[in-house]
Parts: C-alpha cells; sequence; structure tokens
C-alpha cells in the first residue's frame, strides 16, 4: 500500500478536525478490515488515516425507550449485547454472520455501515468504474451473477452492510458528525441509489463522522432475519431479509420488509409489505409477500437465479417472525 | 496506475539484509523516545515515514521505528523476528496470521502496527513454555492436525483464544469459533479433533 500519515484524536472534534472535505484524502480508520484490503489492492489511496476507534463511543446507551449504539463498537460485541438481542433480534442475528470470528473482533459498526462495495470491479484497481470516478460500470457486459437486481443503474453493485438491512427496518437514525456540527440522517435516507449519486453509497460527506447509530423504542413487533449464503462463513450473503410484523389479533397490523444483496441499498419492499397487512402467516401468504418483493426485480445475465434466492429469504424472514419453523 | 512501492525495497523490510547488519539489540538502541505525538492535546499527524512504534508482545516490551503503513503482522515478522505466524493471504482471508491482541483473535495482516501500541500482543512464539508445548499446541501433535503446518500457528492461536473464552466449547462453538481459518491441506477433522481433546485448559 502507498505510505500514509497517521493520526491518533482523542475525541470526535479532533477526529473531525483531521479529516478532509477531498475523497478519499484523509480517511477514518475503524477496524480496518476493509479500508486496509482496499489499500493495500490501490483501490484507495489516502494520504492520511485518522484512527478513530478511541475518539468515537464504543458502548449502548439507553435511550428514550431505545438504545445508541457507539459507531467504534466491535461487531463482535453487538452480537453478544444482551440488550441488542433482546430488542432488536435481527440486528444480532445479522452481527454474528458477518465475517468471521477475528474479523467481527476488528470490525465496527460504523466500518460495516460504511464499507464499500465488493463487486469484483470495484475491488481490481485495473478497473476503472464510476465507484472509482471512472465512465462505466463493468458488470451488465461482464461477470455479474452477484450484482444487483432491483434499483439499479448505471452502477450494479449490491450494498455489502449486513447490518444496514436490519438497522433500517427497526426505523435507525444515524448520527453524523461534520466540521459544521452534528446531524441526524434517518437510514432510510442516509443510503443512497446510484442514480442519485454515482461514485458513493451514501450521503456522509468526506470530512464527516458516522458517530452513533439510533435506535427507537422496538415497540411489540415480532422479527425474523434469513440470509442465503454459498458459504456457512466468511462470505456475504447472496440474498438476505429482515421481516417485522406487529400483529392484530391474528392478522399482520403493520409489517416491514427490507432486503439485503438485492439491491444498491438495503432495499424495503413496499409491494411486499402490503401483501401481509390484514392477512395471517401462512407458507402461501409468505410465499405471495415473497413474490411481491420481487415483482419490479431487473435481473441481468448471469444472476436471474438471485430473483429466487431472495423470495426464499423473504418467505423463510417472514415465517420465522411468525414463529414458524424454516429450513 | 499507481506507482506501487511495496515491494521488500520500498517497504525497507528485507529481512534477511536488516538482521545481517543490525540484529534486534542495535535496533532498539537506536531508537530515541517512544511515540510521544499520541500524548499530546493536539494530536499530530506522524509519517508517513519511520516512527517510533513500542508494542508488548509475549509480555516482552519491542520498540521500533516503523512507517504507519506496516501491519502488526510484517512488523513481528520482519522486523522482531517473531516468525511463527505465517503471511498466507494478507487481506483477512485464511487465517494464518492469527494473534491475540487483548485476549481476543484478530488478523494480524488487517490491523497496523502503529494501531496496537498499549496493547497485550500474543502469537504463537510466545505459547510455549521452555521445552514444554501449550496444551493446544501438544493437542495438534498428539491428533496429527496438520499436513504442510504453514496455517497451524494460526489454526493454535484462535483454538487458544477460543479455548480462553469458552474453556469447554462445545463442537459448535469450535466450529464457529475457528470458521475464520483456512486449512488448504484440508486437515479439519484433525484439528477439530485436536481442539476437541483440550478440555478447561488441559489435556482430556
Amino acid at each position: 500500500m502507498k505510505a500514509f500519515a497517521y493520526i491518533n484524536p482523542a475525541n470526535e472534534k479532533e477526529a473531525v478536525a483531521a479529516l478532509s472535505p477531498q475523497v478519499e484524502q484523509s480517511m477514518p480508520l475503524g477496524g480496518g478490515q476493509d479500508l486496509l484490503a482496499r489499500m493495500k489492492d490501490y483501490v484507495t489511496q489516502p494520504e492520511r488515516l485518522v484512527n478513530v476507534k478511541t475518539a468515537l463511543e464504543s458502548t449502548v446507551t439507553p435511550v428514550g425507550g431505545g438504545l445508541r449504539i457507539g459507531a467504534a463498537m466491535k461487531m463482535a460485541d453487538v452480537a453478544e449485547h444482551p440488550e441488542i438481542l433482546r430488542m432488536y433480534p435481527a440486528i444480532s442475528a445479522a452481527a454474528i454472520e458477518v465475517g468471521t470470528p477475528q474479523i467481527r473482533n476488528q470490525a465496527t459498526v460504523g466500518g460495516n455501515l460504511n464499507q464499500r462495495p465488493r463487486c469484483w470491479y470495484y475491488r481490481n484497481e485495473e478497473f476503472v468504474c464510476f465507484k472509482k470516478g471512472g465512465d462505466r460500470c463493468f458488470s451488465p457486459q461482464g461477470e455479474n451473477q452477484f450484482h444487483a437486481i432491483l434499483g439499479a443503474g448505471p452502477s450494479f453493485i449490491v450494498h455489502p452492510s449486513s447490518l444496514a438491512v436490519p438497522m433500517l427496518a427497526y426505523g435507525a437514525t444515524f448520527r453524523l458528525a461534520g466540521p459544521k456540527g452534528e446531524r441526524l440522517v434517518p437510514a432510510a435516507n442516509y443510503f443512497t441509489l446510484p442514480r442519485q449519486s454515482l461514485r458513493m453509497e451514501n450521503v456522509l460527506a468526506p470530512d464527516e463522522l458516522l458517530t452513533h447509530v439510533i435506535l427507537p423504542a422496538p415497540g411489540n413487533v415480532k422479527s425474523g432475519h434469513y440470509e442465503v449464503r454459498y458459504k456457512a462463513s466468511h462470505d456475504w450473503p447472496i440474498a438476505f431479509a429482515t421481516v417485522l410484523i406487529a400483529m392484530n389479533g391474528s392478522v399482520v397490523k403493520e409489517a416491514k420488509v427490507v432486503m439485503g444483496a438485492v439491491a444498491p441499498v438495503p432495499w424495503r419492499s413496499a409491494e411486499a409489505e402490503q401483501a401481509l397487512v390484514g392477512k395471517s402467516i401462512t407458507e402461501a401468504t409468505a410465499a405471495a409477500a415473497a413474490e411481491a418483493a420481487m415483482k419490479n426485480a431487473r435481473p441481468l445475465s448471469q444472476n436471474g437465479y438471485k430473483v429466487d434466492v431472495a423470495k426464499t429469504a423473504v418467505k423463510r424472514a417472514i415465517l420465522r417472525a411468525a414463529g414458524i419453523q424454516t429450513a | 496506475m499507481a506507482k506501487k512501492d511495496d515491494s521488500p525495497d520500498g517497504l525497507k523490510l528485507d529481512r534477511r539484509n536488516f538482521f545481517k547488519t543490525t540484529g534486534l539489540a542495535g535496533l532498539a538502541e537506536s531508537i530515541a523516545a517512544p511515540a510521544e505525538a499520541a500524548a499530546q492535546s493536539t494530536p499530530a499527524a506522524v509519517g508517513p515515514g519511520d516512527v517510533p512504534v513500542r508494542l508488548n508482545v509475549n509480555g516482552r516490551q519491542i520498540d521500533l521505528m516503523i512507517e504507519p503503513r506496516v501491519t502488526l503482522l510484517d512488523a513481528l515478522r520482519t522486523r522482531a523476528n517473531l516468525t511463527g505466524n505465517k503471511k498466507g493471504c494478507d487481506r483477512g482471508a485464511c487465517g494464518a496470521c492469527t494473534m491475540i491482541v487483548d485476549g481476543r483473535p484478530v488478523y494480524s495482516c488487517s490491523t497496523l502496527a502503529i494501531e496496537v501500541q498499549g496493547k497485550q500482543i500474543r502469537n504463537v512464539d510466545g505459547l510455549a513454555t521452555g521445552d514444554r508445548l501449550h496444551p493446544v499446541q501438544q493437542a495438534f501433535c498428539e491428533k496429527d492436525a496438520l499436513m504442510c503446518g504453514f496455517c497451524t500457528p494460526g489454526f493454535i492461536m484462535a483454538s487458544v483464544a477460543l479455548l480462553e473464552k469458552n474453556p469447554n466449547a462445545t463442537p459448535e462453538q469450535i466450529k464457529k469459533g475457528l470458521d475464520g481459518n483456512i486449512c488448504r491441506c484440508g486437515t479439519f477433522s484433525r484439528i477439530f479433533e485436536a481442539v476437541s481433546s483440550v478440555k478447561g485448559g488441559q489435556r482430556g
């Protein structure tokens, strides 16, 4: 990797002051599990790294019936936190499947949410794609078996964060700190489609830090999380889903269906949610909602199978939320 | 394309020549002062050239002059003569570099040396006590849990960390706890047997 300067600020203010408004010039270093690999491959070449592990909080604080999670919290600690498990089980379920024990011991919440796409064209320095400031996406004419089937174009990456999906479902808000102070951005507005912003995947400015995830009180909901993978470990899911349902007697009063690894952002499906409201949860209603979730899918040349995989993930997440056993 | 300077020459990490000319003791003496920049109220940026880095490895203090970009793995292997842990993929994908930092297994290839100052670092070189192997090392020998052995130091460190956290790890915990390590020779079943045979830090 290219040589860089290093700074170890003691608090949030110093950390923000050490960043730069220029893209990838001075970059925050969390667990480094994504950033260092990109730097070794010359995909990202910052002049300076700002270690934010001391400056940012790594704890969980109760706030207004919900929880506030510090962005420097390690994924292993998220996965094992009893209050997160009790109040937001889908977040625990997502965290425990991220990477490996070694990665979860280093990787942070902020890093998981802000990691860059896993697209093999982006990760290869030879391919100067939109995400590297280039003028094309190589996947539509290339190897696209893991690329997006919803909401994509002109870039076809899928969003790589596992935490983003359940956090969006639970209505999380992200606190960002920048040179002009703080701002609160709901997860639903944080992640951006390529047609809104081609190079980056979210609204975080180069001189801003994501400092906290604020989760509202979960309310009386049941949750289900289901990931479909090639490998049981050490890989990103092919497709996954978090489903939250609030019941009114035996029928669904309200539903949230959010999918991961299918679109350039965590993808909320209003179609699937509408298909569930007023119904009781059965194999048939879950399958119908999964069909609805994929109604607008537009697969590329090699990823048509992901439509079926995503349907399975949605269907099983719904059944799990209803307490029905799944494979 | 970017100019690449991470060759052994660029990184100035040619171990053979380095030890021929300097040696560890000489290196420690050549360092004027430990990292003082971090202690100031407004931290100054250090690097990109060599900066003093003080590590605590296997209970021993090691003072180095290295660039901020040097990983913990490279620092120990090429600058401190602690070559037990191997460099496999250098991308956090194989586990051969697994070390224990403050009680937790991490990929030392994906950790900068400069960011683990002040932490308790353990690598496989510090595991045995004299000629007496650690119970996990002993178990790997007895169960013949290796072929080429390149992954073994990483597997052993991951196993030690796992058993220190869960002395009586269940088969599921062992599988989940070691799934960040890969054995290219495919000795997984022997490794599983070896780790399963160590109970409560003793040979069972």
